[in-house]
């Protein structure tokens, strides 16, 4: 569904992502392990065209996306909740999820998203900003499951939350990954949390996938020194 | 007794004052909107706004001579065809300065502020080619010119109370299309969030261009607003922009409800004291009026409170 060849990037005179090479299938759920530094977001920021590739493709469903501006990948399937989560704080909840919507029409949320994260119905006219974090996140996903995407991006979505709340996430991601049939890229530093969604691992250093493993045959303690300072 | 005048007369006085001071009034809420829209969008101090606004000055004064010329029968209502059109023309022009040059200028402040400035210049200029470095006024039809009586010392003018209808309108307007409308979802994810907003599908650099035409059209409103109260001439814009900076700041950027609170205390202080002591010492008491309250609240009237 994604597939990724050769990708580079660079900040300046310097390349953090060098020949990056991923596929993610129909389905499937990949997750990017890394320490801080490595270029997890780095990489999430060139699939949706933030920043720019100074080489290579990325592909959505057999179609090269590598030249359209962000807005146009969004028309085309690909979902973004970034690290930090970056909801729109002066905006309520219901409007943050709206904004999702104009890329396909549409002015009403679809219901299936309030039945997805009930908090966020409760909520629907508070400001997104006082919200927690958790619920932010919540609503940072909702808000990208609302432009109906195909692959849906998360940069680091445990970052800052409860425990019993990374439970909750994982067992949702899985749900719509089940439910909607799309397929999940996720990066993190979080390995139980990893192990928890993931079908397959990719470990990133220094802008290099160096490591891979199907989840049932996974080194954990290779990639938890990976993931160890 | 203050200034020789009992209390009665003190009140109508600011009774009347206040009346008169309703088209300024309403020529400033116009500006700071369009103003304060463009610069919460994107960031832009648009130097050329006054520009905008004689634009429509400018529409409007031939569109009262057009009717005066070829259509004298509906003279009566001309100005309402001339608002219309003031919106038209300062809005298309704001859509081809926003292509043309604020596009290429984004996050560089400095650089639009200068570029905006030289675009001032170069419409001032323009205008002088086009209409004459002479003042030009507006003809107004009869029924606009009376005043109505609401007691034997105070009058209203019916042009101002015309004026403020058309700003009541417009402000409502601009609220409704900002938080009640699908677009006002865009232009306020845009100014939240810009890369966000892209990464949720939203076409960001079409959002930024009808942003700026519609604060530009707005501008061409108080122009038409500004031909009952001043005489248009090239450089009359000049005067009005750094008003107009005044009552943004002083409302607090992001806040409609604090440009509109802004507008009038300041054109009100304004056309009050203006009665008793001189315009430009109205100026200078309302300045430092401002700069008082500024250091105060630094945030300016209204903020919206919120967790970022
Ligand atoms: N805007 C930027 N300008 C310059 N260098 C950057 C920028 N953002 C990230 N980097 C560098 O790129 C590398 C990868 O960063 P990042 O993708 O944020 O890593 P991660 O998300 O895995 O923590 C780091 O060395 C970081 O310092
Ligand atoms: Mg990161």
């Amino acid at each position: 569904m994604l597939d990724v060849a050769k990708l580079k990037v660079s900040y300046g005179q310097s390349e953090v992502l060098h020949d990056l090479d991923l596929a993610v299938a129909a389905n499937e759920i990949v997750a990017v392990m890394g320490r801080n530094g490595m270029g997890k977001t780095t990489l999430m920021k060139a699939l949706m065209g933030i920043v720019p590739a100074a080489g290579g493709t990325v592909a959505l469903g057999g179609a090269d996306i590598t030249a359209l501006p962000t807005y146009q990948r969004v028309a085309r399937g690909i979902a973004y909740v970034p690290q930090g989560r970056m909801i729109f704080p002066a905006m309520t909840v219901a409007e943050n999820i709206e904004t999702g919507l104009f890329v396909h029409g549409g002015a009403r949320a679809p219901d299936y998203l309030y039945e997805l994260f009930p908090v966020l119905l409760e909520m629907k006219s508070r400001r997104g900003g006082n919200l927690s974090g958790g619920q932010q996140q919540q609503l940072a996903i909702a808000r990208a499951l609302a432009t109906q995407p195909k692959v849906l991006l998360l940069d680091e979505p445990t970052e800052g939350i409860q425990p019993s709340i990374i439970r909750d996430l994982a067992r949702t991601l899985r749900r719509i990954r089940d439910e909607r049939g799309l397929s999940i890229l996720v990066s993190e530093q979080v390995l139980s949390f990893a192990l928890d969604i993931a079908d397959r691992v990719l470990v990133i250093e220094n802008g290099r996938i160096v490591h891979e493993d199907a989840r049932a045959a996974l080194d954990e303690a290779k990639v938890a020194r990976y993931l160890s300072v | 007794m203050i200034f020789g005048y009992s209390f009665g007369d003190l009140g109508s006085i600011l009774a009347m004052q206040g009346f008169a001071g309703l088209i300024l009034f309403s020529v400033y809420v116009l500006m700071a909107l369009g103003l304060a829209v463009i610069f919460g969008q994107m960031g832009v101090i648009n130097m050329a706004h006054g520009e905008f606004m004689i634009l429509g000055a400018y529409v409007t004064y031939l569109c009262s001579h057009l009717f005066t010329a070829y259509l004298p029968g509906l003279f009566a209502i001309y100005f309402f065809v001339a608002v219309l059109l003031a919106f038209a023309a300062a809005f298309a022009l704001g859509l081809l300065v926003e292509w043309a040059m604020i596009r290429h200028l984004y996050r560089r402040p400095l650089d639009t502020l200068l570029a905006t400035w030289g675009l001032s210049l170069v419409l001032q200029q323009l205008y002088r080619s086009i209409f004459g470095a002479r003042e030009v006024g507006v003809e107004l039809p009869d029924w606009m010119m009376g005043s109505q009586h609401l007691t034997d010392t105070i009058e209203v003018p019916i042009n101002g109370l015309l004026v403020m209808g058309l700003t009541t309108i417009i402000t409502i307007g601009v609220f409704l299309l900002i938080y009640r409308s699908n677009w006002g979802k865009r232009i306020r994810a845009v100014m939240q969030n810009r890369t966000m907003a892209a990464a949720v599908g939203i076409d960001t650099e079409f959002v930024d261009r009808v942003t700026f035409g519609v604060g530009c059209g707005i501008a061409g409103v108080a122009g038409s607003a500004f031909t009952m109260i001043g005489s248009t001439s090239p450089t009359a814009g000049q005067l009005y922009i750094v008003d107009t900076f005044l009552v943004v700041v002083f409302g607090g950027a992001a806040s409609l409800l604090g440009t509109i609170a802004s507008a009038f205390s300041i054109s009100q202080t304004q056309s009050t004291i203006e009665f008793f002591l001189s315009g430009s010492m109205a100026k200078v008491l309302t300045l430092l009026a401002v700069v008082g309250i500024l250091m105060l609240r630094p945030q300016g009237l209204f903020v919206l409170k919120v967790r970022r």
